[in-house]
C-alpha cells in the first residue's frame, strides 16, 4: 500500500517499529541543521519571512497561519522589558486524536528543534512542553532530549555562540481537556483554574504571566526546522491543493486498519479511507466520519472524494480540525455516538460559561432519553433550539460549547431518519446491532 | 474537619517535596505558579492530596487553602480521595465506545468489583473514566498506573488482572 511517491517530512525518522530517535539518529538524518544555519546568520525576522511564505497553517485544529500568528508578537524594542514565552500545546485530548503522540514518542528532538527555532523567531527566552500527564512515554523522553540539548548548547546560554539564551521545560499537566484551550492552558502554567480567557487581549501580546506568548500545536512546531532547512516553496510543494506541507491523518472506528500516516496535505478522504485506512471492516458498511476529531461536524459518502485541506473540508460544512477521522458504520447507532460525544464535553465544561455549564447537560438529558427509547417527537425541536443557543460563537468565551454542537448538529442534519426512528420505536433500532458486538471478533476482523 | 483544624494541621512537606517544588519554582515568577505542580509533586510521593497536604502545600506556597483546593478539584489527575495502589485510567470517548468499551468496563467492573470512582477491596486499583488517551487506532484502550494497554476485550481483561481471580485472594 505503500506510496512511494509520498515524501515524509515528520516521520522521516519513525519506521514502523517506532523506534525512538536518539540525538545522534536525528543528528545522522540532518536534524539541527535548521538550528546551526538559523545560528550561523539568520535573524529573527528572516526566519519569520520564510514561515509566512511557506503557509504553514496551525496543525492543532483551527488551521490559523502560523507566521501571521507570530508576527502580532512586539518584538525588540517595541516590546516591554521582559520574558517572552513559546509553549507547545501537546495536552492532545480532543477526542479521536492520536498524531502528536506518535511524534513526540518517536522523535522528540524535532519537536525540541521546532520549539528552539520558534522561540528564537519571536525572541522568546522561555519554553514549555504542556503535555498531557498521560503521556508517561512522551514525557520520558523529552526530558531525556532536553537533557541532551543542553549538554549539546541547543538550549540555555548563548546557543551555539550565537549570543541568544533559551530555557525550556516539560510541564505535565493534572488533566481536563479544556486545557488545549490555548488561554485556559496558560491559567493552568499559570496554576490556576483552567478557564479560558476572555479575548482581546490575545496571548501573542499578554499571554503567560502577562507577557506576549505564543502556544502552538505539537505538529506545527515539528514542521518548522524542515521549513527553516528546506524553504518554503519546497514546504509548499508538498501540498496537492491549495495547502502546504504534509499533514498527520488518521481513522479510528471500524476500518481494517485503523492508524494514522503522514499524506501531502488535500490528500483525497477515500484514499485516506480506503487505501491507508484498508476500508470498513467485514460486514459494516460506512454511516458517516467526523474528519478531524470529536469537535467536527459529519460529513458522509457523498464527501469521499474531498481533498483533506482547510478549505474543502470547510465548504463543505465541517472542518478538517486535527486530521485524525473518527468513522461511524452502519452497525453503530448515531444517537449513541453524538450522545457519547454530547456526555463527554458536558463533563469537559470549565462551567465558567452558563451556555455550556447548563445547556451542555440538558443536550445530554435530551440524547439520553432519545436513546433509551423516552424520547418525544418535540425533543428533536429542542435539539436544534440549543444547537442554535449553545453552539452561537460568541455566546461562551471559547470553542468548547459551539464545537461540541458541531457532531450534534450534522447528525441532526444527516441522520434524521435515526433520531426520528428512535422516537417512534421507543427504542435504540440498533441496539441489536450494538449488543452482538463481541470485542473478541472485532478484534478478529482487523487481524 | 472544619475550617479551624485544617489550618491547625501540622504535617510539613517533606525534604524531597520541597526540593522537586524549589525546582519549579526556579522558573516561575510568582509562588501560587507552582501550584499545580506542587499538588502533583506531593501526591507521586503520597499517592493523593489529603486535606493536610493541601494545607501544607497552600502555606509553602504563600496561597489560602481555599484557593488551593480550587486548583486541586479543577483537575482530574489530582486525587482528593485515597487511591489504590494502581489508578485505572479507562478511556470511554468515543472511539473506544464505537470498538465497544462499554463491554470492556462491564468487565473490568466484574472483575475488581468496583464501578468508576471505587477502590478494590484489597486497595490495589481504582477505576476511573479518562478523556480520550490518544491511542484510538487501538481502541479499546485504558492505563494501569504508566502502562497503556490496548485493544482491550475480555481475555485481556483477565490477563492483566490475572492475579485477581477470586475472592479474598491475597495478592
Amino acid at each position: 500500500m505503500e506510496n512511494v511517491l509520498i515524501e515524509k517530512v515528520l516521520t522521516r525518522n519513525i519506521g514502523p517499529d517506532q523506534t525512538p530517535t536518539d540525538m545522534a539518529a536525528y543528528e545522522a538524518n540532518g536534524g539541527y541543521r535548521a538550528l546551526h544555519k538559523v545560528m550561523a546568520g539568520m535573524t529573527p525576522n528572516d526566519c519569520l519571512e520564510v514561515v509566512k511564505a511557506s503557509n504553514l497553517r496551525g496543525r492543532g485544529g483551527a488551521g490559523f497561519p502560523t507566521g501571521m500568528k507570530w508576527s502580532f508578537v512586539p518584538m525588540g524594542e517595541k516590546c516591554t522589558p521582559g520574558h517572552k514565552y513559546l509553549v507547545t500545546n501537546a495536552d492532545e485530548m480532543e477526542p479521536g486524536t492520536f498524531k502528536d503522540r506518535l511524534l513526540m514518542e518517536c522523535d522528540p528532538h524535532q519537536l525540541i528543534e521546532g520549539m528552539i527555532l520558534a522561540a528564537y523567531t519571536i525572541e522568546a527566552d522561555r519554553s514549555y512542553i504542556f503535555i498531557r500527564g498521560e503521556y508517561v512515554v512522551a514525557i520520558e523522553r523529552l526530558e531525556q532530549a532536553l537533557v541532551d540539548c543542553y549538554k549539546k548548547g541547543y538550549l540555555g546560554e548563548n546557543i551555539l555562540g550565537s549570543g541568544y539564551d533559551l530555557e525550556m521545560h516539560v510541564h505535565t499537566s493534572a488533566g481536563r481537556y479544556i486545557c488545549g484551550e490555548e488561554t485556559a492552558l496558560i491559567n493552568a502554567l499559570e496554576g490556576k483554574r483552567a478557564n479560558p480567557r476572555a479575548k482581546p487581549p490575545f496571548p501573542q501580546v499578554s499571554g503567560l504571566w502577562g507577557r506576549p506568548t505564543i502556544v502552538n500545536n505539537v505538529e506545527t512546531l515539528c514542521n518548522i526546522p524542515h521549513i527553516i532547512d528546506r524553504g518554503a516553496e519546497w514546504f509548499q510543494s508538498l501540498g496537492i491543493g491549495e495547502d502546504s506541507g504534509t499533514k498527520m491523518f488518521g481513522a479510528s472506528g471500524h476500518v481494517k486498519n485503523p492508524g494514522c500516516w503522514e499524506l501531502p496535505m488535500g490528500t483525497p478522504i477515500r484514499e485516506i479511507l480506503e487505501q491507508h485506512a484498508g476500508g470498513m471492516t467485514d460486514g459494516r458498511k460506512l454511516k458517516g466520519f467526523l474528519p478531524g476529531g470529536g469537535s467536527t461536524d459529519f460529513l458522509v459518502e457523498e464527501h469521499l472524494d474531498l481533498p483533506m485541506d482547510y478549505g474543502s473540508i470547510g465548504a463543505a460544512g465541517s472542518r478538517m480540525g486535527t486530521g485524525t477521522m473518527i468513522i461511524l458504520d452502519d452497525k453503530t447507532c448515531p444517537v449513541g455516538m453524538v450522545l457519547n460525544l454530547i456526555r463527554f464535553f458536558a463533563h469537559e465544561s470549565c462551567g465558567f460559561c452558563t451556555p455550556c455549564r447548563e445547556g451542555l447537560p440538558w443536550t445530554r438529558q435530551v440524547l439520553e432519553d432519545i436513546e433509551a427509547g423516552r424520547g418525544r417527537k418535540e425533543d428533536l425541536d429542542t435539539l436544534v433550539r440549543q444547537v442554535k443557543y449553545i453552539g452561537s460563537m460568541g455566546n461562551t468565551h471559547c470553542a468548547l460549547a459551539p464545537g461540541a454542537m458541531e457532531p450534534l448538529q450534522s447528525a441532526l442534519k444527516y441522520f434524521q431518519s435515526d433520531f426520528e426512528a428512535h422516537v417512534e420505536q421507543g427504542c435504540c433500532p440498533y441496539a441489536a446491532d450494538m449488543k452482538a458486538q463481541d470485542i473478541t471478533t472485532v478484534q478478529g476482523e482487523r487481524a | 474537619m472544619s475550617e479551624h483544624q485544617l489550618i491547625q494541621s501540622d504535617i510539613a512537606l517533606s525534604a524531597e517535596e520541597i526540593r522537586q517544588i524549589d525546582v519549579e519554582l526556579a522558573h516561575i515568577p510568582q509562588k501560587s505558579g507552582a501550584a499545580i505542580d506542587a499538588l502533583k509533586i506531593v501526591q507521586s510521593q503520597r499517592g493523593w492530596v489529603s486535606d493536610e497536604a493541601l494545607v501544607a502545600i497552600a502555606r509553602y506556597l504563600d496561597m489560602s487553602p481555599e484557593a488551593l483546593e480550587g486548583v486541586a478539584t479543577f483537575y482530574n489527575l489530582i486525587y482528593r480521595q485515597p487511591v489504590g495502589d494502581k489508578v485505572v485510567l479507562f478511556c470511554d470517548s468515543v472511539s473506544c465506545w464505537i470498538c465497544g468499551c462499554d463491554g470492556v468496563k462491564q468487565k473490568i467492573s466484574e472483575k475488581l468489583g468496583v464501578d468508576y470512582g471505587e477502590t478494590t477491596a484489597d486497595n490495589q486499583y481504582t477505576l476511573i473514566p479518562v478523556p480520550c488517551l490518544g491511542a484510538c487506532d487501538k481502541a479499546p484502550v485504558m492505563m494501569v498506573g504508566d502502562d497503556l494497554h490496548t485493544n482491550l476485550d475480555d481475555q485481556k481483561i483477565d490477563q492483566i488482572f490475572a492475579k485477581r481471580t477470586g475472592e479474598g485472594e491475597d495478592c
